[in-house]
Order: structure tokens, then C-alpha cells, then sequence
């Protein structure tokens, strides 16, 4: 294949800007999940910076920056600083396969595909970058030289491998009636019934619902956040961490919501489809981002509202009624395959 | 192309030796992460992207992590043997990689002919389809649909071994053992290690 | 255009590494995890002549392989723990005799 200056000047261009707009939706993410949760709590939240508070994020962040980087004494110095960046580079190494929306006409640039590069094993590599950033909290923990910190690393890095397995599961559904792993293929696969063919309608409810609690667990967030709960044991994995470092585990968890919501809105909600999206590609865009923040919002509702799951529960939910459930999608599925095709 | 296969190739052999010369089991198995994860790039080079993800996913992803999960609940640290009675194995051994590695440089030159060169990308058609999915999963269930079942059977085998072989078998009779004394109210001492 | 030899190359030295990683490590893990090197190694041969001869067989192989390599590293780790539980030490050279 050939590479040449054009394409690797567009995918540049394409990566900053992907790589800007998803930083300020998760800045604004922390935002927005403060002020819902406070409305949901009957109170206000932030709204003193700026109109509305919308310029809290900016607050925080010089926050971050200008506190002071602590490294206790008593930790394993390679490892604690190296914790941070596994949790967050493979978390932000997915974006590139987003699928943003359809191929849309710029004046000057002509036919503009809306994702940064369209990979034949997609959803795989989104899977194994999730794989991956476990181990930013298994050495967190590790790091930390203190018993909370192993603790909480331990169990939240055991509960997401346990988790991962029917994740990987529930999406085998989605990709057996699209016949393929690419995120662009699957969602175009969705675009039958003036735009709302959705996997969701057509025979996917069960995966879906499989899909969403699987990755509520592995994203450690409520009902499954008990590894990272302040009440429980201190903060978790990330006790020892301050300033820039714990933002960079901060910004990893919303990352990591981002990524689960997209890849519910690709499998499962038709991705970019919707009506009228093939006379007007640019609906496209607003519709995946629409559903991307329903996704982002249900996040924050269930966190205002569900109590936690003790750690022994989490496990034997996620083993023993998950993880055959999700088998039991993909059989159902196979025999809708077959007897519909 | 070439440079990735050198930048890849180097990681790789850098991260091994990584593996086998640290003293922190934690540092061998990060080193061991690190040449999964550059295997994985060298497998994308030579158009295995299917086997490539499951790399990651299931050898540094999942292996290596419980590897690690071991290492930690063992609470390894990098201990000097007390008794180390093969000393003179490790004289031994880096001359006998040396001279393996002079071997290996010896048969790439000689046998480092034209005829012999991989395919370039792109030039037989068969080579875009050769890793993916389908070219995998098509193999798998019509010739090779038996050593898939057996793999089956074999994982299921590993499970029960594993869970059977880290049980706490001593911890469960010393706990039976220890109940009656520590609430005489509600057992008879009858109730002993008999079972 | 790079020659199927120097990924054999490669293969062989990562297996090298691993060998002598066997013979020399004293920690059980690290000698377990040198085992994987090994196998690690072999995959990539498979995989470059797999590309070679155009045939998806060798990956097939190697997909096979890693499931191996998974239920061997679940049962070695196993033996591993209980070995640990027993002698509380991870040295194996202190493993030498057959009875406890």
C-alpha cells in the first residue's frame, strides 16, 4: 500500500482535530456530570465560573497543573510514575477508529470520510487497548506501596479481566449479523429501514443490555465502582496520587466511559444512522453525538441513583449470571441468522 | 517497512534480555509485556492483523496479567538465593549464546538468497485477505473444526486444575479445627478434624 | 521487501534469549515467564511462514498455540502457588526434592 505525504498530512489533520474535540467533550463531561448529579441531588452545582459554570473545567485544570507533584517516599519511583501513562495512552490510542459519521462533501477538500482510518479488525482493536489499560491499575496499586492501594488495584484490576470476558461476548451478536469487526462496516450495516435499523431493534436487546452492564463493570463506575469508592477504601488504586497524576487516571476513567459509548452507539444504535442521513451526511455527526451523550448521561443518572455492589456480588454476578447470558445471546443470535437467512 | 521491522525487532530483543536479567520479578514481567506487545507490531508487518489483536488481547491482556496478579499475591520480592548451587551455569551460558547467535549470523548469510524474500504487499492477491478473520475462521471450521474441540476440552481441563490445585485445602481444616474452641457454646467438641 | 531469513533471525535469538533465561533464572515466575518467551517465538516463526507461503494455516496454528500457552500458564501458576504455599519460597533450587 502506498503511503504517501497526502495521506499522512490528512490523518494528521484528522488526528488533531478528533484528538481536541474528544479532550474538550471529556472536560466538559466532569463538568456536566457535577452539574447533573447535583440537579438529581436537589442541589446546584459548580456555576460560579463563568456563565453557568462552563468555564469550571478550565479551573480545573490549572488546578491540577499548579498543585504540588508529590511522590511519597515509600513507592516503587519507575513504577508509580509509569502507572499514570499506561492507564492513559491506549485510552486515547482508540480514538482513532471512531466512526464519526458518514463521508460528507468539504467545499475545498472534497469527500472527507468522518473517522481517522477504518481498521478490518476495529472492534478487536478496541478491545485490546482496554486490555491493556488494566495494567496502568494493577501497577498503580502495586506501586503504591500501601495496602489500600493493592488492595483496590487488585480488585478493580480482577474485576475488569472478569468483566472483559462478557464484554468480548456481547458484541459476538452484533458482529455475526454484520459479518464483519470493522466499526464503519457494522454501522452501515445498520442502515436499513429509512435509517433506524438499528442492531438494537433487530435482534440485539439482550446483547445490548449484556453489552452495557458488562462495560459499567469493566469502566469501574457505579453500581461496580467499590475498588474506587471514597468510602471504601480510601480512594482505591489511586490513593498516593495527586495533582497531574491523578488527573491523568481521571481523564483515563472518562476516556474510558467515552470509548464504551461509542462503541454502544456503533454496535447497537446505528452508530451515525438515523433519518434523512443520506440526503443530509452532516445529520449524521449530530445524531452519533447525540447518542454518545445519552450514553454519557445514563452513566451519570445511574451513579446518582443505583447504590454499589459488594465485591463478592460484583464477582459472582459478572461470572455466574453474565458470562452465560452473553453465550446465550450469541446461540439465540446464530439460530436468528440462520432461520432469517 | 524495513524500519519497522528493525525498530520492532530491537524493542523485542531489548525487552527479552529485560525479561531474563532483571532482579524484581515485576521488572521481568513488564520486559515480557513489552516484547508480547512488539511481536504483535511484527505480526501487523507481516499481515497476521487478526493474530495480531488476539496477541495482545489474550497473551499481554490476560496471561501476562495473571502473571502479574501472581506475582503480587506471592508478594515476590528480588531475593538473593542463599544457596545458589549453579553459579557456573550462568559462565556458561552467555558464551553459549554467543556462539548461537554467530550460528544464526551464519546461516542468514548463506542462505540469504533472492528466491527466498518474502511477497511484497500487495503484488498476489491472495496476501490482502490472508489475515483476516474470515481466511481464519473458514480454516478453523472445515479442516481444523478438531483441534478447535480439543482446545476446547483443554481449557476446560486447565480450569479445573487450576482451581483444584489453588485451593486452600489446609486452610479449611484448620479453620474446622480451630471453631470448636473458639465457641464452645454452640458446638460439642465432638465436632473435630474427624472429617 | 524484507527476507523471510531475518525474521527467522529474529525468532531464533528471541528464543536464544529464552533458553538461557531457563537455564540461568533461580525465581520460578521469571523461569515460567522465559517458558512463554520461547513459545512467543516460535509463533513468529509460524506467522512469517505463514506470510511466505501465502497459507492461513500457520496463523490457524498459532491461534491454537495461544489458547495452549493460556491453560499452561493457568495450571503452571497454579503448581506455582501451591509450591509457594509449601516451601514459602520462590527460589527452585530449593524445590530439589521429591518429598516435602
Amino acid at each position: 500500500m502506498s503511503v504517501d505525504a497526502g495521506f499522512l498530512i490528512e490523518a494528521l489533520i484528522k488526528i488533531i482535530i478528533v484528538f481536541h474535540v474528544v479532550l474538550i467533550i471529556l472536560a466538559y463531561t466532569v463538568l456536566a456530570e457535577r452539574r447533573v448529579l447535583a440537579v438529581i441531588q436537589n442541589r446546584l452545582g459548580p456555576n460560579r465560573v463563568g456563565t453557568f459554570g462552563l468555564l469550571q473545567p478550565f479551573a480545573d485544570l490549572l488546578k491540577f497543573i499548579m498543585k504540588e507533584d508529590l511522590i511519597p517516599m515509600a513507592v516503587n519511583k519507575y513504577l508509580y510514575l509509569l502507572a499514570p501513562i499506561v492507564t492513559l495512552v491506549p485510552a486515547f490510542m482508540v480514538m482513532i477508529v471512531y466512526p464519526f459519521g458518514p463521508t460528507v462533501r468539504i467545499p475545498y477538500f472534497g469527500q472527507v470520510d468522518l473517522y481517522v482510518t477504518r481498521l478490518n479488525i476495529g472492534l478487536l482493536f478496541v478491545f485490546a487497548l482496554t486490555s491493556l489499560g488494566v495494567y496502568g491499575i494493577v501497577l498503580a496499586g502495586w506501586a503504591s506501596n500501601s495496602k489500600y492501594s493493592l488492595l483496590g488495584g487488585l480488585r478493580s484490576s480482577a474485576q475488569m479481566v472478569s468483566y472483559e470476558l462478557s464484554l468480548s461476548l456481547s458484541v459476538i451478536g452484533a458482529v455475526m449479523q454484520s459479518g464483519s469487526l470493522d466499526l464503519v462496516e457494522i454501522v452501515k450495516n445498520q442502515s436499513g429501514a429509512w435509517g433506524m435499523g438499528w442492531h438494537l431493534f433487530w435482534f440485539q436487546p439482550i446483547g445490548f443490555a449484556v453489552y452495557l452492564i458488562s462495560a459499567i463493570a469493566e469502566t469501574n463506575r457505579v453500581p461496580f465502582d467499590l475498588p474506587e469508592a471514597e468510602t471504601e477504601l480510601v480512594a482505591g488504586f489511586h490513593t498516593e496520587y495527586s495533582a497531574m497524576k491523578f488527573a491523568m487516571f481521571f481523564l483515563a476513567e472518562y476516556a474510558n466511559m467515552f470509548t464504551v459509548s461509542v462503541i454502544a452507539t456503533v454496535l447497537f444504535l446505528g452508530g451515525w444512522n438515523g433519518p434523512f442521513v443520506e440526503q443530509l451526511p452532516w445529520l449524521g455527526l449530530v445524531y452519533f453525538f447525540a447518542k454518545v451523550f445519552f450514553f454519557l448521561f445514563l452513566y451519570i443518572w445511574l451513579r446518582a441513583t443505583l447504590p454499589r455492589f459488594r465485591y463478592d456480588q460484583l464477582m459472582n454476578f459478572g461470572w455466574k449470571f453474565l458470562l452465560p447470558v452473553a453465550l446465550l445471546n450469541i446461540v439465540i443470535s446464530a439460530a436468528i441468522g440462520v432461520l432469517t437467512f | 517497512m524495513e524500519i519497522l521491522f528493525f525498530l520492532f525487532g530491537a524493542i523485542a530483543v531489548v525487552a527479552a534480555l529485560n525479561v531474563i536479567l532483571q532482579r524484581n520479578p515485576i521488572y521481568s514481567a513488564i520486559g515480557l509485556i513489552v516484547t508480547l506487545c512488539s511481536l504483535a507490531g511484527l505480526f501487523l508487518t507481516l499481515s497476521a492483523q487478526f493474530i495480531a489483536a488476539i496477541q495482545i488481547i489474550v497473551y499481554a491482556g490476560a496471561i501476562m496479567v495473571l502473571f502479574v496478579f501472581t506475582i503480587m499475591l506471592l508478594n515476590v520480592r528480588s531475593e538473593e538465593s542463599k544457596v545458589d548451587r549453579q553459579k557456573f551455569l550462568r559462565w556458561l551460558a552467555v558464551p553459549l549464546f554467543l556462539a548461537l547467535l554467530g550460528e544464526v549470523y551464519y546461516v542468514v548469510r548463506t542462505v540469504n538468497n533472492p528466491p527466498l524474500q518474502i511477497p511484497a504487499t500487495g503484488a498476489a492477491p491472495p496476501a490482502e485477505i490472508l489475515g483476516t478473520v474470515e481466511s481464519i475462521g473458514r480454516e478453523m471450521f472445515t479442516s481444523y473444526l478438531l483441534p478447535f474441540e480439543a482446545t476446547s476440552v483443554l481449557i476446560l481441563m486447565a480450569i479445573v486444575g487450576a482451581m483444584l490445585l489453588a485451593r486452600r485445602e489446609k486452610e479449611v481444616d484448620a479453620a474446622k479445627r480451630q471453631a470448636p474452641t473458639a465457641e464452645p457454646e454452640e458446638e460439642t467438641v465432638a465436632i473435630g478434624p474427624g472429617h | 521487501m524484507i527476507p523471510l531469513s531475518w525474521y527467522l533471525a529474529l525468532s531464533a535469538v528471541i528464543f536464544t534469549i529464552g533458553v538461557v533465561g531457563v537455564v540461568v533464572q533461580r525465581n520460578v515466575i521469571a523461569l515460567f515467564m522465559c517458558v512463554e518467551l520461547m513459545l512467543n517465538a516460535v509463533n513468529l516463526t509460524l506467522v512469517a511462514f505463514s506470510r511466505y507461503f501465502v497459507n492461513p494455516t500457520g496463523q490457524l496454528f498459532v491461534f491454537i498455540v495461544m489458547a495452549v500457552a493460556a491453560a499452561e500458564a493457568a495450571v503452571g501458576l497454579a503448581i506455582i502457588i501451591s509450591l509457594f504455599r509449601s516451601r514459602e519460597t520462590l527460589n527452585i533450587d530449593e524445590a530439589d526434592l521429591l518429598k516435602l
